[in-house]
């Protein structure tokens, strides 16, 4: 489809960056008032946005002269991209970090990410691919580093722009070197021609396994895969938690929509000759051990939740391993599941860093006489994100095990389920700080009645998919389109 | 030249890229060795739009254009970066910056 008819299908992209704009603006002009009209801006950009994609609908169209695809794979990964901002919005307005001189940049930066992570979910060539990568890249780099008077907050976003700049390098160099032996970058056409070019054997292998391999390097970045996620903790640590939150889920949810156009739409005719698939089980087995062992003595709860969430990134590429579309489909409700539980840990944690003033396991202590609803919502997330029954990340991994013993992969299913049971001792680390442990403090903590809401929108979904997730499979399947030919 | 000596360079410029990342002790010398790693990607990019595309294809030569852009881009929010670590920590050594640990 040519530029000026594709423009009636991205009205959803072009309303958030209106809405960015208008914040800006608005900022301007009530700079002495303060207050969240900017937050609310944001908020209502991000409605219209989902409800005009909705409008238009997910039938299936190559846009801009095939740089953008509109898809219902796309378009499941925006809404998911967008829940997770809306939270992000709401946690900060609720986060007593953020200075409120500066939170009309702040939101706008959020809807520039947005829009970033909207296009790392439909791009289908390697310009745009690395263009939508390096929106979102650029746009988090500022927003982990914006506590401007936090050592901390600096530090993190120097160790993730250095990170996350040489990764990009890597991978567009990687892009380069594909873009040089198949002439084109259109991700569809990569595949014919490199189905071509393997049948035909006037390729060498090891040149297509390179430049998959360094393209793995800025896609890794993203979703924190090892040997790539050396800076996730730090980063995590360091960045204002709603943006901790928002990393650890819009971000890595974009990411793997991005592994899995690309791989799944592009190499996957390589597979054949160079066995992509086989390093990336290895590369799974790695993260979710190597995120869950770094995970055990760890007494911040940022970086606990940071290092889990690398482990949960080793379980989601699982399913990208299968080239199946159980594996896919499991990828999806795995990530639906994540988004719920491990937003509402960080929310958890963002009320306790307000009320306690603590991100370590101690401010924890005693927490269920304190507080008790919080206390139990938290030992829902965290049961939750072990993946015991009845909780929703039971669920969700019970499907991802069967889409990989189905594929006779075993012994990554039996890494999968021994990483489940170390989790486990770290979680239970938490909840036994909350309910067994008593603190000097036992003053009782008060909450917002907005903050308890918004605390039960994340317990409900934790607690209902895990016994009646017939829902999340048919929206999988429905979702997956034509991404597996 | 043929299509050979341009991958040369570039290869010589990305391993230069990466070693200057890996060994320099100092913000701005790996920002140098950052933009060595882009600039070779596009040198690439000119070569194999030069000697591989069809000769009325230009996607190679606009996507260096737009590799050099966002080389700009990032070069700028580096530079921002270093100087609020430079406001916290009164150096740019990222050996003496390291503080989250664990």
């Amino acid at each position: 489809m040519t530029n000026i008819a594709s423009i009636p299908y991205f009205i959803p992209e072009i309303v958030l960056v209106v809405f960015a704009v208008v914040i800006i603006l608005y900022d301007l002009g009530s700079k002495k008032t303060g207050g969240n009209g900017a937050a609310y801006l944001g908020l209502i950009g991000l409605v219209i946005a989902v409800i005009t994609a909705l409008v238009i609908g997910s039938e299936d169209r190559s846009l801009f002269l095939g740089m953008v695809r509109l898809d219902s794979f796309a378009m499941f990964f925006k809404i998911i991209i967008s829940v997770a901002t809306a939270a992000t919005i709401l946690f900060s307005v609720r986060s007593s970090e953020l200075d409120p001189e500066t939170k009309g940049e702040y939101y706008a930066l959020l809807l520039a990410v947005t829009l970033g992570m909207y296009l790392m979910a439909s791009s289908t060539h390697l310009l745009m691919i690395y263009l939508s990568l390096e929106t979102v890249s650029l746009t988090s780099y500022i927003l982990a580093g914006f506590l401007t008077h936090s050592p901390r907050s600096s530090e993190a976003a120097f160790k993730y722009i250095t990170f996350g700049a040489i990764s990009s390098g890597t991978m567009l160099f990687g892009i380069s070197l594909l873009f040089g032996m198949t002439g084109t970058g259109d991700i569809m056409l990569i595949s014919s021609k490199l189905g071509e070019m393997f049948s035909q054997g006037n390729v060498y292998p090891l040149a297509v396994l390179l430049s998959i391999t360094f393209i793995l390097a800025g896609v890794g970045y993203k979703i924190a895969s090892v040997p790539f996620h050396m800076w996730s903790p730090d980063v995590y640590e360091g960045a204002p938690i709603p943006i901790t939150a928002f990393l650890s889920v819009a971000s890595k949810a974009a990411g793997f929509a991005l592994f899995l156009r690309l791989f799944y739409s592009g190499f996957k005719s390589a597979d054949a000759s160079i066995d992509w698939s086989m390093m990336l089980a290895v590369v799974s087995a790695l993260t979710m051990t190597v995120g869950n062992l770094a995970a055990l003595p760890q007494q911040n709860v940022k970086r606990l939740l940071a290092y889990s969430s690398i482990s949960h990134g080793g379980f989601l590429l699982m399913g990208g391993v299968l080239l199946t579309s159980e594996g896919l489909q499991a990828i999806l409700i795995y990530l639906i599941i994540y988004l719920f539980m491990n937003l509402g840990a960080f929310f958890v944690v963002i009320l306790i860093a307000n009320e306690v003033g603590s991100e370590t396991i101690d401010g924890y202590r005693g927490l269920v006489s304190r507080a008790p609803l919080i206390a139990v919502s938290m030992a829902i997330f965290l049961f939750s994100l072990t993946g015991l029954p009845p909780l929703a990340g039971f669920a969700g991994k019970w499907i991802l095990f069967a889409a990989v013993i189905k594929e006779q992969l075993y012994w990554l299913a039996v890494i999968g389920l021994l990483n489940s049971v170390v989790a486990l001792y770290y979680y239970v680390r938490i909840v036994k700080a909350m309910f067994l442990e008593s603190s000097d403090d036992t003053e009782s903590l008060s909450f917002s009645p907005g903050s308890l809401v918004l605390l039960l929108i994340f317990v409900v979904p934790t607690l209902l998919l895990g016994i009646y997730w017939n829902p999340l499979y048919e929206l999988s399947r429905a979702s997956l389109g034509k991404l597996m030919g | 030249m043929s299509l050979q000596s341009y991958l040369v360079i570039s290869i010589i410029l990305f391993s230069l890229g990466i070693f200057c990342v890996l060994t320099r002790r100092n913000a701005i010398s790996i920002l140098m060795g950052i933009e060595l790693i882009l600039n070779s990607c596009n040198l690439n990019f000119a070569a194999f739009s030069r000697y591989v595309t069809p000769p009325d294809d230009i996607s190679g030569q606009i996507i260096a254009l737009f590799g050099i852009v966002l080389a700009a881009a990032e070069a700028a929010v580096f530079l921002a970066i270093i100087l609020a670590i430079y406001r916290e920590f009164s150096t740019i050594s990222p050996d003496e910056t390291d503080t989250l640990k664990g």
